[in-house]
């Protein structure tokens, strides 16, 4: 079975896997599930597995992706609860089926999180991120440039708890990618003391859900 | 069940250092329980990293072990990379436990594998991130009682001072023998020395502090007597029946990558040949081995229940398994078809092991290593290595015309009446590889790798070499210097030398007496932890400790013992007498080779341990 996708969440402990881990740590669930993967033919066999949009490490998800391909007919139904039962702790499968867009038509994410320790009230961070121009320095594939990131901000919106200021983002997923780390980089002195995101959902171009 | 908790503190400390994974747990197959029903909480604690850690597998089986037993409930900690203890120190927070995220200090016995002495500063590093005294003496409750198990506890004085207790020997019954006794002494309320006393009674059990030890004026031990009924003689403990015995077939996956990150069969304990230097040959006796329909059973269940694509056959000297070529085609039926590869760990130079070699690794040929340990065919008979030269040369020769074109050689230097003949006959070893290579290469337009690697030979206790010196760092430079000179002949050679400065402190630790507790405390005070990893060793930071302390580093790893001296080890009892040890010392003298168990046993002693069952050597 070719062009699969299966979507998971990745949460608690398992935030710290990084993205290279994260492929081995599938290729042994898969193999404990035996839902056998298809493998590339050569030298070096490895399994054909990829995430559509890799997490940085730390970020908690609700949406992750993992295309891959099975060597047999396999109940896709079925599969997401095969895999769970030897899942590591914070990692769990929520649905299989044929990926039929590509990765690259997902264009925005939305992340959820919580800023606590502030020195700011939700009222400060809305105004902030409603300014024309936020210019961070920003790490791309010719070294480091400064650049507005205004564009790529969809939605900011801040609401404050007993827990702490809630955050609400959506912000471009790919091209380019901008991690919500970045904004709190761009709030400098007026950021957090701690905060905590969780990718919570990816739409198309038109704001249509990504699956 | 209780699951470690994510908070705050936590998360910022594992978003600023390398590798976070390797702090949180949360790992397939780890073991959860409730804290409210579990009265014994047992920290494994392993003193070098998670990827060396969980590479182990006597601490998988221990961990096996002690969770299977209903109330007690064992976790995993490891030591952290300095950027790690760094935050937790700066953070005012204590070593937690991979499972629950609990501190050290909530756990009841805090137990230690030794398997290097490299790692006792990071023992106590580990202790003062968990805010436990160091000291056993400073302990006074039954609480946080600190253990220890693994291969050093063959001569543990110079960590006697730390350790409430130690078990010689293989784990799996006394420690679940000592569990059960703790259990019972903690519903009873005993007081620490009232559960110390009735400790020293299960066989394999030291208690370090039970015994009184004075000091000539020389500087070596006058006495070591035991007080409170405690035995003259701790007697090692083994699994007798290896076949039924517990073998971890669930292991815990790391999520991240580990040094071993595989299945490893355990085929057999202990080792027939008997080479003179190597301790893990005396001190495993006997031989005992699992059956290839066994290990095929249990091969299979972890590989299953794992999801590893690499399995591993390990022990002392694998081909000397006996039904190692049924095994090998049973495992292959069931690996082949799944992409799993075998592999195997040491090889001995002869033909059998080669044909079991080019059927196991079919698809990838890295590279061959091999371990004629001496350069002369004298030295190699003096060491009691039972390999000859035309073993070595037939052995490369299949191997080369076979498609190989890698070998490594493994060499010591400074062993016992080691000449610069023997020095200069590594080199020419090497020129004799490189000759057969030219003569029988399947493909010569590759080329060839040969690299020869020298260590130095260190002294270790309960082996016939336990009373010999070890050369100076200048002596064993001086023969390294000699040989990089010859082997400068031959290009196709690279020849890598290890530190000797490591060795030297490594010879100390391993013969040292408790005077030594002190000179570790001061290297751990003065910033040494983590010493296996070149990044944390320092010669300078030991001798300084050495000098503070009043002793001096030569008394303990160069000088000669004489063989009427009382031994820091001589009250632990592995099983091999010393009479035996005398007469292969005497025989290394005359380079005498001693036949391997199976072609006469040589009445070591070890078998005893068995209490009339059969040693399979």
């Amino acid at each position: 079975m070719d062009k699969l996708r299966l979507r998971f969440s990745k949460t608690g402990r398992a935030v710290y896997i990084s993205h290279l881990d994260l492929m081995r740590t599938m290729q042994r669930v898969f193999s404990r599930a035996d839902a056998g993967l298809k493998y590339s033919e050569g030298f070096n066999p490895h399994a054909k597995i990829s995430i559509v949009l890799p997490l940085s490490v730390g970020m908690a998800s609700q949406c992750e992706f993992l295309d891959f391909s099975l060597t047999e007919e396999t109940d896709l139904s079925r599969l997401p609860e095969r895999l769970n039962r030897v899942m590591p702790e914070g990692m769990e499968a929520l649905e299989a089926y044929p990926a039929e867009e590509k990765g690259a038509l997902l264009k925005w994410v939305r992340v959820e999180g919580i800023f606590a320790d502030c020195r700011h009230d939700a009222a400060f961070y809305n105004d902030f991120f409603t300014a024309d121009n936020i210019v961070v320095t920003r790490r791309t594939k010719r070294g480091t440039a400064e650049e507005n990131i205004v564009p790529y901000i969809r939605r900011a919106a801040f609401a404050d708890t007993a827990d702490g200021v809630t955050c609400d983002l959506i912000v471009s997923a790919q091209e380019p990618s901008i991690s919500p780390e970045l904004l709190i980089a761009a709030l400098g002195d007026s950021g957090p003391g701690y905060h905590r995101f969780m990718r919570t959902q990816v739409y198309r171009e038109n704001m249509t859900i990504f699956r | 069940m209780q699951t470690m908790d994510m908070n705050e503190k936590t998360d910022a400390l594992l978003r600023r250092v390398q590798h976070p994974a390797r702090y949180t747990g949360g790992e397939y197959n780890q073991v959860l329980k409730n804290r409210n029903e579990t009265d014994v909480r047992f920290a494994l604690c392993f003193p070098d990293t998670y990827e060396i850690g969980m590479s182990n597998l006597g601490t998988k089986i221990l961990y096996g072990v002690f969770n299977a037993m209903p109330g007690v409930w064992c976790e995993r900690v490891y030591a952290p990379w300095g950027d790690m203890a760094d935050e937790l120190r700066a953070a005012n927070l204590p070593l937690w436990a991979l499972e629950s995220g609990d501190k050290l200090s909530d756990f009841d016995i805090i137990g230690f594998s030794l398997g290097y002495e490299m790692a006792y500063t990071t023992v106590l590093d580990m202790l003062d991130l968990g805010k436990i005294p160091l000291r056993a003496a400073d302990r006074t409750g039954l609480k946080n009682l600190v253990v220890a198990g693994g291969t050093c506890v063959c001569n543990i004085e110079p960590m006697a001072d730390f350790f409430d207790l130690c078990f010689l020997g293989e784990g799996e019954e006394v420690d679940s023998e000592l569990i059960e006794l703790y259990r019972t002494a903690k519903k009873e309320n005993w007081t620490k020395t009232q559960f110390l006393k009735r400790a020293a009674r299960i066989g394999g059990v030291y208690v370090p502090s039970l015994y009184d030890v004075t000091y000539s004026e020389e500087g070596t031990l006058a006495a070591f007597t035991p007080c409170e009924g405690a035995p003259a003689r701790v007697v090692k403990r083994i699994v007798k029946d290896f076949e039924h015995s517990y073998y971890p077939t669930k292991p815990v996956v790391p999520s991240t990558e580990i040094v071993h990150d595989r299945v490893s069969l355990e085929l057999f304990r202990g080792c027939i040949r008997g080479c003179r230097f190597c301790q893990a040959g005396y001190t495993y006796r006997p031989v005992r081995s699992r059956s290839p329909e066994e290990l095929l059973e249990l091969g299979k269940a972890a590989l299953e229940d794992t999801g590893y694509q690499e399995l591993n056959l390990s022990s002392l000297s694998t081909s000397d398994y006996r039904p190692l070529s049924a095994l090998c085609d049973g495992l292959l039926t069931y690996c082949e078809p799944r992409d799993i590869s075998l592999s195997l760990p040491s090889l001995r130079a002869d033909n059998f092991s080669m044909d079991i070699m080019r059927r196991v690794q079919k698809v990838r040929k890295s590279g061959l290593t091999f371990a004629p340990e001496a350069g002369t065919q004298r030295l190699r008979d003096a060491i009691n290595k039972n390999v000859t030269e035309e073993d070595l040369l037939e052995s490369c020769r299949v191997a080369f015309s076979g498609g190989w074109n890698t070998v490594k050689l493994y060499f010591m230097l400074g062993l016992p009446t080691e000449t610069d003949e023997d020095v200069l006959g590594i080199a020419d070893l090497a020129a004799k590889v490189l000759r057969v290579w030219r003569e029988n290469a399947a493909n010569k337009a590759r080329g060839v790798r040969i690299t020869v690697s020298t260590s130095e030979f260190i002294p270790k206790p309960h082996t016939p070499f336990q009373w010999e010196s070890q050369i100076s760092c200048e002596e064993y430079l001086r023969r390294v210097h000699l040989l990089a000179d010859a082997l400068k002949r031959t290009k196709a050679v690279t020849y890598n030398w290890h530190d000797a400065e490591v060795s030297q402190v490594e010879a100390a630790l391993a013969r040292g007496d408790r005077r030594m507790g002190a000179v570790i405390e001061k290297v751990w005070c003065d910033g040494g932890k983590l010493e296996s990893w070149s990044e944390y060793f320092s010669l300078d930071r030991w001798l300084n400790a050495f000098a503070s302390c009043g002793l001096n580093i030569d008394f303990f790893a160069t000088r000669e013992r004489g063989e009427d001296e009382l031994l820091p080890w001589e009250h632990m009892d592995v099983g091999v007498s010393k009479a035996h040890l005398l007469r292969e010392r005497a025989r290394s003298r005359q380079a005498i080779l001693t036949p391997d168990c199976r072609i006469s046993c040589t009445g070591c002693g070890a078998a005893a341990l068995l209490k009339g069952g059969k040693c399979d050597g």
